[in-house]
Order: structure tokens, then sequence, then C-alpha cells
């Protein structure tokens, strides 16, 4: 086996080994697991930073395994590719910190880390997956990691939280097979290729392609919480905050939407999207989605499930660029990818701190916050106002492309619904930071489980991971036109799938 | 001088009669012994089969059509496989757990090693005759083994079990007189190029009784109501053989027959029947899962659902193109495979919650993850290969049929496939639910003998693996 | 072809007798009674112009034995049932079947 074909296996490796071996591992032994933990996720980047290298330098990394003749599992880094893998590790680093101080004396840690690191496994497989069975194979395996995840808790809530994500996920799973086998019946194989492989179908099989373009994309869009299969993830909720944030800013989500990238780029081919007439109802689904996730945030009193709806309605921003026939869409929805993730991951690492330093659960709770907790409502501050679309944030640039996309599309009124959607944003988010930082806290907090220690506003595990994320968030903004940012990584992706160049 | 064929029939024969002999500490060591050999025999006709050439041997020296022939080609490789490969770690399995609860042990490895027997021999025969003999064998050994702990409830188990399994066989015995009657012979090599489609009256009823006689022994839709007391009410050691090995041994029958004698003479409707009934088999198997309130009931009713999904194979491989055809065959000897390995592992793994907690009652499973972890996790393994999600052996099956359904435009059994697997996901997540609450919702937790948990994880583990090199598999039962 | 005629009304009787009787006892004898319609069908249509097949009488005989030893387990088992529950029929389903 050579380094180009171990390689990918081994970033899949750094998790799943200390994985098994921490299951196996005794509640008590706190540091070993720890250590575990944290060197597994820093050997992945370590591993993700040679291939991103490799990459650069045009180099190919690429294993293949046989399962049946003619039915392989490829692991292939490409552009598209990396752009998730490194997200996702880069994420994963931050939520395992967090993780580690949030969990800080729960019970069955070492289930929860088990499973945590086979989660981060299956996205990593998800992402590198170089076809559509691949693909298939990690995104179950997702399902099937994430559920002990959600349902950690074992209380009642828990279990039926889980119930509703296992029927949603694994009904989304069984069409994305039908599809997928179905796709496989008619192509032979079903490789990922910037511009799509079922081109060679039309004019004979346009109708089935259509059909099939239906379930793909049914299929993945259970993860994606596109509206009407978003049921899920406001349930999901129950889960402790590390696994929201994991599932909402990287894993399971992004899995779906990337999902939806690879489907119409790299199967269908954007060209062949277009003229098939796919593009336009998948726009206004997502469309539909942002409206309506914006609008059920507004009345969520409990924290977590207000960001479910918002992220209900950003993953949707990422579709909705993908629908948007031409570039600089394109771009849109692949930076946004970046970026919601980071704005996500900083919010809810921000809600896990209210709930576990004060007992703050509700929005109605969080006056004062901000004198208590400065530094953690900053950063929820800066993920709020780039959720918003403010300049010199990561979500402004996302937006920015996506508007200007839509009107590249013909789209006009796509437009129209991102500028509700920021105002929409405005108006679930504002209030929370008006509470936050300009009213006084109304007696004592629900239940101070950490005490202010100077400036540790409460411990070292849970702050740094939201103030690193949002310094983030402000980074990939102001550094967008270097080389090395995602903005340009989503430019070079997005000059693949058309046959003409971005501006 | 060694012929694998021969041996793999006399050894558990004689470690059979040695073990009656002995008792049962000392045949259970003896039994363990003799299945090793026995796999190791089955690897070894396995590569050579696998490597292109098919192995017979004559019994006695005497060729047929007179004398008993046995024949080893793509199809029995496998099940010899599954058969020997499941067998090994259920003995381990059984001797830990009749160490710890000894009901029913006194005449466990005799039975066990005659059926043994007789499915190798059944797995190895080519002519219609001796396979009706090593099926009544088969039956009268599983019939035994139900009975073995001698309750009211088994031995009414047992009797029911007898009774229907009888009238299967009777009822393929008349298919096999009208057959020589028509024929003239009884081997299947010489009767398959007599067999057309345009056969006498004769040769019609004769594959009507035989098809519908192995349809009752292997529990079809409607023909199931004697499994779930019988594979419910029996032992766990004996559940596990009989779920996973007994019934696939007439499911291999039904298969032989239909491919090498006659699909000439199916009506394409006939194979549509089928199909229907496995649906039918996998939903009402599902919903009456999902009803019991007992674990071993549960899992006993998932075979039945289980079962559904082989007998897909008749509407997609009859009649068909050749290429999907064959997609419906390599997905039925998966399913067979990883359903053995899975549903073998399942019911390990209820024999330790009972032996534990002292009861299997599904609601009260409460608190078990963290006493019994690796029981937890080898019902977890084998649900996802009964689920067919990756990366199992389970998954691979239903990949392979749904493309042979796919390909041969029947596309309304994918919707039965995938309805099937959600069904699946609702009992199993029933069973992990149940587990994974925190609060402990049984009395006791009663400490087991180490080895108790182990075989059984190894079969989920197994089920999962042949998810991985199912091309090996594959390319076994691809020879001639 | 007559034994074959005979046989074969033997097996539907027996079948149907086997599944319609309630008594242990009358169903193992009905289980005997389709056995032999099976044989005499495989001996019946055994001959050939007048010619007797030594196969299907060679098949007969096992097919004996093995009904013989089928028999006895079923007497056996209703026995042991008869034993346990002190009736020799199939206990009534209980709320756990």
């Amino acid at each position: 086996m050579t380094w180009y074909e171990a390689l990918p296996l081994l970033i899949l490796a750094s998790s799943l080994i200390p994985g098994i071996i921490i299951f196996n591992l005794p509640e008590e032994r706190r540091g070993l697991r720890t250590t575990l933990n944290l060197a597994g996720a820093a050997i992945k980047l370590v591993f993700i930073g040679f291939m991103l290298w490799g990459v650069a330098r045009g180099e190919q990394y690429e294993f293949r395994y046989s399962i049946l003749p003619g039915l392989e599992l490829v692991l292939h880094a490409d552009a598209l590719a990396m752009l998730f893998v490194t997200l996702s590790a880069a994420l994963w680093f931050l939520t395992t910190v967090y993780a580690v101080g949030y969990l800080e004396g729960s019970p069955h840690r070492s289930r929860f880390f088990g499973f945590f690191s086979l989660c981060v496994t299956a996205t990593v497989g998800v992402a590198m997956a170089g076809n559509l069975f691949t693909f298939f194979f990690f995104y179950e395996l997702l399902t099937l990691s994430t559920y002990p995840l959600v349902v950690h808790r074992g209380t009642q809530s828990s279990m039926r939280a889980g119930q509703v994500y296992l029927a949603y996920t694994l009904t989304g799973g069984a069409v994305l097979l039908t599809g997928v086998v179905w796709l496989y019946g008619l192509l032979g194989r079903v490789e990922f290729a910037p511009g799509g492989v079922a081109s060679v179908l039309v004019p004979a099989y346009t109708d089935q392609l259509r059909m099939v373009f239906l379930l793909l994309i049914a299929g993945v869009g259970v993860k994606a919480a596109v509206v009407p299969l978003h049921g899920w993830l406001p349930q999901a909720m129950v889960a402790p905050a590390p696994v929201s944030a994991l599932l909402h800013a990287v894993a399971v989500v992004k899995a779906g939407a990337f999902g939806v990238v690879r489907v119409v780029y790299e199967v269908f081919g954007v060209e062949l999207a277009q003229s098939l007439g796919l593009l336009m109802p998948l726009a206004v689904m997502a469309c539909i989605t942002i409206i309506w996730g914006s609008f059920r945030a507004l009345w969520q009193d409990d924290l977590k499930r207000r960001l479910a709806f918002s992220t209900i309605s950003q993953v949707s921003y990422i579709v909705l660029g993908v629908a948007l026939y031409g570039p600089i869409g394109t771009v849109g929805a692949l930076a946004h990818l970046v970026h919601q993730g980071l704005m996500k991951i900083t919010l809810f690492f921000c809600a896990g701190n209210f709930a576990e330093t004060l007992g703050v659960h509700k929005v109605s709770e969080m006056n004062g916050a901000g004198r208590r907790m400065p530094l953690t409502m900053a950063a929820f501050s800066v993920g709020a106002v780039g959720m918003m679309g403010m300049p010199l944030t990561a979500g402004y640039v996302s937006k920015h492309y996506l508007s200007e996309g839509a009107a590249a599309a013909n789209v006009p009124w796509a437009a129209w619904v991102l500028l509700l959607s920021s105002a929409l944003n405005a108006a679930y988010f504002l209030p929370i930071l008006y509470r936050a930082w300009f009213r006084s806290a109304d007696g004592t907090w629900p239940h101070e489980h950490v005490k202010r220690r100077g400036w540790k506003e409460t411990s070292v595990l849970l702050l740094f991971p939201p103030l690193i994320s949002g310094v983030a968030v402000v980074v990939v903004a102001v550094f967008a036109d270097h080389s090395w940012s995602p903005l340009a990584w989503a430019k070079l992706i997005a000059d693949r799938q058309y046959l003409s160049s971005v501006p | 001088m060694i012929d694998p064929l021969a041996w793999l029939i006399l050894l558990p024969l004689t470690w059979a009669a040695i073990a009656f002999l002995l008792g049962p500490t000392r045949g259970g060591r003896i039994a363990q012994a003799g299945i090793a050999l026995q796999l190791v025999l089955a690897l070894w006709i396995a590569t050579e089969v696998a490597g292109g050439s098919s192995r017979q041997h004559a019994a006695g020296g005497w060729r047929a059509p007179l004398g008993i022939e046995l024949l080893a080609d793509g199809l029995s490789a496998i099940m010899l496989l599954l058969a020997q490969a499941v067998a090994l770690p259920l003995a381990l399995y059984a001797r830990a757990y009749f160490t710890d609860h000894p009901a029913g042990i006194r005449h466990f490895w005799p039975l066990a090693g005659f059926l043994l027997a007789a499915m190798n021999a059944l797995f190895l025969s080519a002519d219609v005759f001796n396979l009706y003999v090593t099926l009544e064998l088969v039956g009268l050994a599983a019939v035994g083994l139900v009975a073995s702990d001698s309750t009211a409830k088994s031995v009414a188990a047992a009797l029911r079990y007898l009774f229907a399994t009888l009238v299967g066989s009777g009822a393929y015995l008349l298919g096999v007189a009208l057959l020589y009657g028509t024929y003239g012979t009884v081997s299947l090599s010489e009767l398959a190029p007599l067999v057309e489609d345009a056969a006498p009256y004769a040769t019609l009823l004769a594959a009507g009784l035989m098809v519908a006689g192995l349809m009752l022994k292997t529990a079809l839709f409607p023909f199931h109501f004697w499994l779930p007391p019988a594979h419910g009410g029996a032992p766990s050691p004996v559940s596990a053989l009989l779920s996973a090995l007994v019934i696939k041994a007439s499911f291999y029958l039904v298969v032989r027959l239909w491919l090498g004698l006659l699909m000439p003479v199916a009506p394409p409707a006939a194979a549509q029947l089928v199909g229907m009934l496995g649906t039918a088999a996998i939903v009402w198997g599902s919903v009456m899962a999902l009803r019991q309130p007992r674990l071993k009931m549960l899992i006993a009713y998932s075979t039945v659902a289980q079962i559904g999904y082989l007998f897909l194979f008749f509407p997609l491989a009859t009649h068909t193109a050749p290429d999907a055809a064959q997609s419906a065959l390599q997905g039925a000897a998966m399913q067979a495979v990883s359903h053995g390995l899975a549903k073998a592992a399942m019911f390990g793994a209820a024999g330790v919650v009972i032996l534990s907690t002292g009861h299997d009652q599904v609601a009260r499973l409460g608190g078990i993850t963290s006493r019994l972890p690796l029981t937890v996790f080898t019902l977890a393994l084998s649900g996802v290969t009964l689920m067919g999600l990756p990366p199992s052996g389970g998954f691979i099956a239903k990949w392979l049929l749904i493309d042979g359904a796919i390909s041969s435009g029947q596309w309304w059994w994918v919707i039965a496939m995938i309805a099937g697997g959600l069904l699946t996901a609702a009992y199993v997540f029933k069973i992990l639910r149940h587990a994974f609450l925190e609060k402990e919702q049984s009395a006791t937790f009663r400490r087991l003998p180490r080895m108790l948990e182990w075989p059984a994880f190894a079969l989920a583990l197994a089920s999962l693996a042949i998810g991985l090199r199912a091309s090996d598999l594959l390319r076994v039962l691809g020879a001639p | 072809m007559l034994f074959a005629l005979t046989g074969i009304v033997l097996f539907a009787g027996g079948i149907a007798g086997m599944i319609l009787q309630s008594h242990l006892l009358r169903k193992i004898m009905a289980f005997n009674i389709f056995g032999s319609g099976a044989f005499l069908v495989l001996v019946g249509l055994g001959q050939r112009d007048g010619q007797i097949d030594p196969v299907p009488q060679a098949m007969v005989l096992t097919g004996i034995v093995v009904s013989v030893a089928a028999t006895a387990l079923a007497l056996a088992l209703a026995r042991r049932l008869l034993n346990l529950t002190g009736e020799m029929r199939f206990p009534r389903e209980g709320p756990d079947d």
C-alpha cells in the first residue's frame, strides 16, 4: 500500500482507533481518555495538513476497496472533499475540548466519546467518499453513530427524540438507497466527477433521471433538514450541547448539505440539472425552508430550539446556492458551508456555556448575561451578527455571493428571500443581544454551577472553543481575499463545475 | 483417503455417538474439537470450489443412479461453511450456557451432532430422494432439540413442529414419488434436462407439492405458525441453531430444486405468488415482533420476517434477465449467511440476558447497558445486519436484491424491501431503546461465565465482516 | 396404477386427518397413513411394463425406516406431554404464545 493510498485510511483511523479503545476504557480513566481524544483529533489535523499540502502540489490520494465485482469503496481527496474534511476535523478538535469540559462528572463518558469518535470517522468518510456507494455507506454509518449520542442521557425525552431522529433518518436513508441502486443500475458505476457523470443517459432515460434526482435529494434532504423533512432537528436538541454543536455545525446537517452539493454538481452536473429543470424546484424548496425556519425561530423561547430552527433556515442557504445556476451562487453555497459551520458552532458552544454555568436555557432568562459572562456573550454576538449578515463577518461574505448569484441566475426573488431572512434573523437575535447586554439580571441565575473566577467566567475548556471559533468567524471574512481562505477555495471548486470560469 | 465430503457427515455422527456415551461435560469438549475439524474441512472444500471445480464423491463406490452421490458445488460449499462457522461459536456458547443452566444438557450434544451430520448430508446430496431422507433427519433432530428441556411448553412446541415438518416432508416425498414415476430417476443431474416446460401434469403436481412442503418446513407465511413457539420457547443455544441453520436447510433445498429442476415448469405467476407470500411474511413477522413482550419471541418473529426476504429470490430469478437472476441468487446467498450469523448472535445475546437477569421481558431491559455492555453491543451489531445497514452483510444482500429487482423491472419488490428494513429497524431499536434506559429494571444481575458473551459477539462481528469480504463469498458461489 | 391412485387417496386423507383431528394419537396415526400413501405411490408408479423396478422398493424401505423413527419420536413426545399435562391434546394457547 502506497502512501497515497494509505493517507485517506489514516485520516479515518485517527478517530476510529481511539474510539474503539475509548469504548473499552473504564469510566475512571479520565486522563487517558482525554489524551486519546485530543491526540486523535490533533493527529487527524496533521494528516489532513499533509493531504492539503500534497493536493496543492497536484498529488493524487485515493484508496479503493472492492466490495463486490463492479462495486468499490473509494476514498478520494478532491478539492470539495478537502473543504469538508478540513472543516470537520478542525471543528471536531474544538468540540472535543468543549465536550471534555461540558461532560465533566457525567456518567458514561467512555461510551459518549467512543460514539463521538465513530461519528467523526463517519463524517470524514462522507467527506472523502469518491463515489455514490461510498457516500451512502458512510452516510448510514453516520446515522448509526449519532443515535447513541442523541439518546445519551437515557431519559424518556431523549429516547423519544431518538425515536423521531431514527424515523426520519432511516427513512431518508432508505429513499437514498433506492436512488443510489437505481442510478448504479443505469450507469454501472457512479464516481464523483466535476461536471457530473449522468449526462450520458440523456435523452433515453430523462424521466428516470428526474425520479432518481428526487430520490437522492429527498434522501440527503432529511439530514440537511429541508422542509418538510426537518422535523427531527428541533427534537434532537435534548442532547447535550456538544452533540448539538457537532450535529448542527459539522456532522449530520453538513453531511446532508454536502450530499446535495455532490449530487447536483458531481453526479448530475449542474449543466444537466439545469437542462432537466431540476434546479428551480430545489431553489423553491430551499427558499421555503429559509423562511419557515427563520419564522419558527421567532417563537421559540428555549435558546437551543431557537438556534435549531435558525440552523434549518441557514443550511438551506447552501441548498439555495447550489440551486442557483451560475458560478457565483455555487461559490456562495460552498463558502457558506464553512462559514455557517463556524458561526453555528460558536452559537451552540455559547448556548451550552449559559446552560452549564448559569442554568440558563431560555431566552427570557438571559437578562444581564453579558455582564456575568462577557467573553461568551461577545462570541455569541459575533456569531449572531454573522447570521444576520453584518459586514466583517463570515455571514456577510457568503450572503453577498448568494444574492449576486441569485441575480446572475435570473432568480431575483431569491435575493428578496435572503433579505427577508436577514431581517428575521435580526428579529430573533437582536432581542437576545439586547437582553444580555443592556438589561440587568433580575434576581439570581436559575442554577449557578460554576462561579466566576476573575476573567474566567466559566471553565477554561468551555470558554476557549467559542472564543476561537468566534474569532475565526471574523478572520475568514477579513481575509476572504487571501488565497487560503474558504472563499478562495470555494471559487476553485466552483470553477471546475462549470464550462466557463469564475470572475 | 480423506474425502472431505464424506468426513463432513461422518465426523459429527461420530462425536455425537461418543458424546452420547461419555455424557455432557466431556461430550461438549469432543463436540468442540469435532466442529473445529469440520470447519477446516468446509474451508478446504470452499477454496477448492472457488477455484472452479466441484467435488464429487460416491458413497461406497456406488455411482448414481443406484448409489448415493455427494456433490459440493458453489451453493453447497457456502451453506456448509455457514453451518460449521455458526456451529463452532455456538458450541463454545452452549458449553458455557449449560454449565450455568443445566436443564436440557443431557441430550444436547448428541442431538446437535446428529443435526449437523444431517445438515451437512443435506447440503451435499445430489438426488431428490436422499434429500428427502436428510431433510427428515434434520427435522427429527431439530424437534428433539426443541423438546430437550422437557417442559410442557417446549414439548408441546416440539410436537407442533414435528407435525408441521412431517406434513412438509410428506408432501415432498409424494413429489419425489411422482417425479420418479414420470422420469424414472431421482438424480438431480439426470432429471434436469428431462424437465421442460411442456411437462406432464404429474410433474406440475410434483413441483407444487415439493415447493409447498418445503415452504411449510421453512415457515414461510402463512405456514409459519409452528416457528415462534419452537424457536422462542427452546433453550437459547437451541433457538440459535434452529433460526440460524435449520431454516436455511429447507430454504437451500427449495432454491436447489427451483434452479436445478423446476424453473422450466414454473409459471411466472407462481414465482410472483411466492414473492407476495415473502412480502406478507416480512410485514406480518415484523408487526408481530413489535408486539412481543418477550425478547426471545420477538427474535423468533423476526426470523419469520427475515425468511420473507429470502423468498423474494424467486420472483427475481425466474424468467428474468441473467444478470438480474444472478444478483438475486447472490443476494439470497448473502442474506442467508448474514442472517444466520446475526440471528445466532441475537439468540445468544438473549440467552445471556436470561441467565443474567432471570427474565427476558423487553420492557424491563433497562440498565443492562452498564452491566452487560458487550451483550448490548452484540444486539446492536446483529440488529445492523438485520436492518440491512452498512457495513454489514445484510446491507450487501439488500443491495444485490434491490439491484436484481430494478434490473428485472420488478420495482414493487424494492418497496417491500425498503419497508421491511424500516420495520426491522422499529423492533431492533425497540430493544435498544429499552436497553439504553438508565433505570435498572431487573432485580438481579448474576455473574456469568466469561465465555458466555464472547461467542455471540464474535458471531455478530462476523455478520458485519462478511459485508466487507462479500466478494470472496460470492466467488465461491459463482463456481459451477 | 391402482396402487398409485390408492396412495394418493390415502395421502390426502392422512393429511386431512392430521390437520383436523385434535387427539395426538390420532394425528400420529394420520401421519402413518399419509406416509404409507406416499410409499404406495412410489411403488405403484415404479412398475414398468409389468417388470418390477427395484429402486423405488429400496427407497420405500428407507422411507419406512425414517417413518418408524419419526413415529417413535412423536409417540415419545406425546407420552411426555401426557405426563406433564395429563392430556393427549395440545394445550390451550396461553397469553404468552
